[in-house]
């Protein structure tokens, strides 16, 4: 058996939504914001594709695509962990 | 090194690695000990990651890279430090939009270099591949879907769009069925359309997706969007993992995967605390059709009120008091009001700990990230199960601008909207004070029983004002 790109993709993808399953079950309440505002940072993983996607000087439509991919990507990421990071601060504080 | 080298081995190693930063990040960010480290490692995951992307492109133009990630760091930054916590969820939604737009971007990118620029004449699924072509389709159904949908989503939060409430279009699921299996037909023409005749169909795909997303979103009401917002973050998640397989990378399809799930997984979470299916959920229009429902009159009879003075006398004697928050707590930003109040009610000796519904708010864990900006501490927050036991010997209970979730019909009638919901005991305790600024109806549009119950005495009037009025009548005791 040989597995083409697409089926080891999909392997790839079943067996990572199962890590995702099993890692979230039995979350306090408590961290549900955080935690979906921490994982929707990770969505922003894309920012990956983004950037090969912005690679040459010209302002092509695919160039100005790829860069404004790079920026809601990144708005996504930074914003995303930032605020998480806000919102987990205040949980941490009160260990005095 | 040559630059084969890196591609082939050291940039794979380096994704390899963020992966695994991932995984420890997520499942860090599930206890509340090591939840703010597990941030820290995603985040870290993430840099490294951006590395290796570079890494692996060499040598080549950068200004539209850096300039797009300096202009995206601003923005994001700004936006992260300057929100209020009371606007977390709205935040939470805007973000969720930017990441699946970017998503259905790079796929589209990716196709106009390949397909459009390089004035290839065979078929879109001949040049980018048949499994690259549908991915990139499907990137951009899910991403713009994610977009739109996101923004009614924070619109709703805010309480524009007709205040929250459902929109409900005639004929609304014949068209938006009809929009989806378009949509997907377009995209599936743009697969096998030959060259720069796909373009049409990658643009009709691209309108269709992102009116879908406000198709779809208009229908539910405010109070459903903690659900919705959950669901768009799954969606958000899929739209990287597709966009994954349009490049051909295995962290894009890993990390948005687990995105997906965790996000889906949160959204059954919700459904679950509400006794309703998700369908129920997405098809809208909840507490309109049948506002008749619930049984009996919407008027209120036996309604008695009070003021803080009398509250604050009951609250004197009082050994035990829950104090149950809700969306009224928010929108009056009264978090430090009421952490105020229980210091001073713990300084009497009295016991005060916290009921929080699982979807009070207008998200997942809302009042718990509220209250924690409060300093309350997270141990005096009690979930659904662990304190309804306790309401039967509580001497007060404090409702603020919580309404569905106390309703006692939602166990007694089986014809009410909300029948079956888990809902906090309150009514079993010994007073309860209702602070709310008018006996308007909650999310579900019917009457709360609890309001005419005998041990019930509202307080009129802005959760904020009403405590600050408690805490000096309590000072003055």
């Amino acid at each position: 058996m040989t597995l083409g790109p697409l089926l080891i993709g999909i392997y790839v993808f079943v067996l990572a939504s199962f890590v995702g399953f099993e890692m979230i079950t039995k979350v306090p309440p408590t961290l549900h914001t955080p935690l979906m505002s921490g994982a929707n940072a990770i969505s922003g993983i894309t920012i990956v594709g983004a950037v090969a996607a912005a690679t040459t000087a010209p302002p092509t439509v695919a160039n100005i695509l790829g860069a404004l991919a790079i920026v809601t990507a990144t708005i996504n990421v930074v914003g995303g962990f930032l605020v998480t990071d806000r919102m987990l601060r205040m949980f941490g504080k009160k260990k005095k | 090194m040559s630059h084969d080298v890196i591609r082939s081995t050291v940039v794979p190693i380096i994704y390899l690695l963020s992966t695994v930063l991932f995984i420890f990040g997520i499942k860090r960010l599930s206890k509340v000990k090591t939840a703010r480290q597990g941030n820290t490692l995603a985040a870290l995951g993430m840099l490294l990651a951006i590395v290796g992307a570079i890494l692996e492109l060499g040598t080549v133009d950068y200004r539209w890279i850096a300039g797009g990630m300096i202009l995206g760091t601003i923005i994001g930054a700004t936006f992260a430090i300057r929100v209020q916590m009371t606007s977390m969820p709205e935040m939470v939604a805007l973000f969720n939009g930017f990441g699946g737009i970017a998503s259905a971007l790079v796929a589209t990118s990716v196709y106009w270099e390949l397909v459009v620029q390089q004035g290839a004449s065979g078929t879109v699924a001949d040049v980018v591949g048949t499994d690259e072509a549908i991915t990139v389709m499907l990137s951009i159904l899910i991403g713009g879907i994610t977009f739109t949908g996101s923004i009614i989503a924070l619109m709703k939060l805010q309480g524009n769009l007709k205040k929250g409430q459902p929109i409900l279009l005639p004929a609304r699921h014949f068209i938006t069925f009809g929009l989806l299996f378009a949509s997907i037909a377009f995209g599936a023409t743009a697969v096998v359309a030959a060259g720069s005749d796909s373009i049409l169909w990658v643009l009709l795909l691209a309108g269709g997706s992102l009116v879908l997303g406000i198709l779809l979103t208009i229908p539910i009401g405010g109070a459903d969007m903690p659900v919705v917002v959950s669901l768009l973050n799954s969606y958000s998640g899929v739209a990287a993992s597709m966009a994954g397989f349009v490049i051909g990378n295995p962290l894009l399809i890993i990390g948005g995967a687990m995105v997906g799930a965790a996000g889906l997984i949160l959204t059954q979470i919700m459904c679950v605390a509400m006794n309703r299916s998700l369908l129920n959920v997405l098809v809208g229009g909840f507490g309109v059709a049948d506002g008749a429902g619930g049984g009996g009159s919407d008027e209120y009879t036996n309604v008695t009120s009070c003021g803080p003075e009398e509250a604050a006398m009951v609250l004197e004697d009082a050994e035990s008091v829950i104090i149950i928050p809700g969306y009224g707590l928010a929108v009056a930003q009264a978090q430090h009001a009421v952490r105020e109040l229980a210091d001073m009610l713990k300084a009497r000796g009295t016991k005060v700990s916290y009921g929080i519904h699982p979807v009070a708010g207008r998200m997942p864990g809302h009042m718990n990230v509220l209250l924690a900006e409060a300093d309350v501490p997270y141990e005096e927050l009690l979930e659904m199960d662990v304190i309804n036991p306790e309401f039967k010997s509580t001497d007060v209970v404090i409702i603020l601008g919580a309404n569905d979730v106390v309703n006692p019909v939602a166990s007694k009638d089986p014809s009410s909207p909300i029948a079956g919901m888990p809902i906090l005991n309150a009514h079993e305790a010994r007073s309860v004070f209702v602070v709310k600024r008018s006996l308007s109806p909650g999310y579900a549009g019917i009457k709360n029983e609890l309001f005419e119950y005998d041990n019930t005495m509202m307080i009129f009037g802005d959760a904020k004002k009403v405590l600050q009025g408690l805490i000096g009548e309590v000072k003055a005791l």
